[in-house]
């Protein structure tokens, strides 16, 4: 019995989203709306240590510093955009999480859906040329061939 | 129908071509990034000097008038121990290097340049890490090329390797000199 609980506590575990935020409770803002602007934009920024993972997630130090960077400003009245431009004009495009849609991010945008859309457009005419090609006609000498082979069919039944 | 018959190349071309793209991609190393400062003026920014240190510290305004080196470096950072060599040398040849020491003890800077050397003219003490993020910096050591107008020219992320200083570094100081 006592095996199936740790079984279920382990599948549960593995299961769970990782909802853990990194924010140490000193740095968790008085004001509830500030602190869930602070989360949500956290959300959005990647930490440029460990690169797949955002501020909000990540441990590493400059993590840390960035999250109470966002707070401070944030304190201060700064809006979001301004926060994010704040950072992007340091860190570049690449601290956001989702890059911004502009030309030279176009293929990253839509390349799949486009490369997706051709492939199937390429299927669909073919399929259709298909359906539609008639088979050719027999000439003359595979008609006589034809009739000499089920003639001699049907004579080899009668 | 050969002309129909090379039509069907075309997906193949196209994944040839897709494919190429992202094993290129992969010989990148996805750790450098590319500063998004290079070509703009210094960030304002004044650090006091490392307490007990015989360097003053460092500000925008020392940053003008000729071309220099800034290098955001730590004691606790062995990357900063490989390069400090090189920066020795650079600094006897005569060229100017300035240092940002980042979230660093004054000291156990002061024990680490006894140490090994200390190639620079001037170290703001950076305790906060502040006027790094006002860099663009995301991890020491990096290397900046300042020409003498005070704007960013080139960035090195991580330690300072030979090859670095005699392709890049060196025809960029004589370039931003001359």
């Amino acid at each position: 019995m006592k095996r199936w609980f740790v079984l279920l506590g382990l599948l549960a575990a593995l299961l769970a989203p990782e909802v853990r935020a990194a924010t140490s409770p000193d740095e968790v803002l008085a004001d509830p709306v500030l602190e869930q602007r602070a989360r949500a934009l956290s959300k959005q920024l990647r930490c440029l240590v460990c690169q797949n993972q955002s501020i909000d997630a990540s441990n590493a130090d400059l993590a840390d510093d960035l999250r109470r960077l966002v707070r401070a400003r944030l304190v201060a009245g700064d809006s979001d955009q301004q926060i994010i431009d704040f950072l992007t004009a340091r860190y570049g495009d690449f601290i956001l999480l989702k890059p911004p849609v502009e030309p030279a991010t176009w293929g990253l945008w839509f390349g799949p859906a486009a490369l997706l859309l051709v492939g199937a457009g390429g299927i669909a005419i073919h399929l259709r040329r298909r359906r539609r090609a008639e088979p050719e006609a027999l000439s003359a000498a595979e008609q006589a061939r034809l009739e000499a082979l089920l003639g001699s069919e049907a004579a080899d039944r009668s | 129908m050969t002309l129909r018959r090379l039509l069907y190349l075309i997906p193949v071309l196209v994944f040839a071509g897709i494919g190429i793209g992202l094993a290129l991609g992969l010989t990148r190393d996805p750790s450098i990034l590319p500063s998004v400062l290079i070509g703009k003026s210094v960030p304002q920014f004044e650090l006091p000097p490392v307490a007990g240190l015989d360097r003053p510290g460092l500000s925008s305004a020392d940053l003008k008038g000729q071309a220099v080196l800034v290098n955001v470096f730590a004691s606790w950072c062995v990357p900063c121990r490989a390069e400090q060599p090189l920066l020795l040398r650079l600094a006897d040849s005569g060229v100017p290097i300035y240092g940002i020491n980042y979230k660093d003890k004054p000291d156990q800077v002061d024990a680490w340049l006894g140490e090994l050397g200390n190639p620079f003219k001037r170290i703001g003490a950076d305790r906060s890490g502040r006027v790094a993020i006002d860099w663009g910096v995301y991890g020491v050591p990096e290397t900046f090329v300042i020409d003498a107008d005070g704007r960013i020219r080139h960035k090195f992320v991580g330690p300072l390797m030979p090859q670095d200083v005699d392709q890049t570094l060196l025809p960029m100081l004589a370039k931003l000199n001359g």
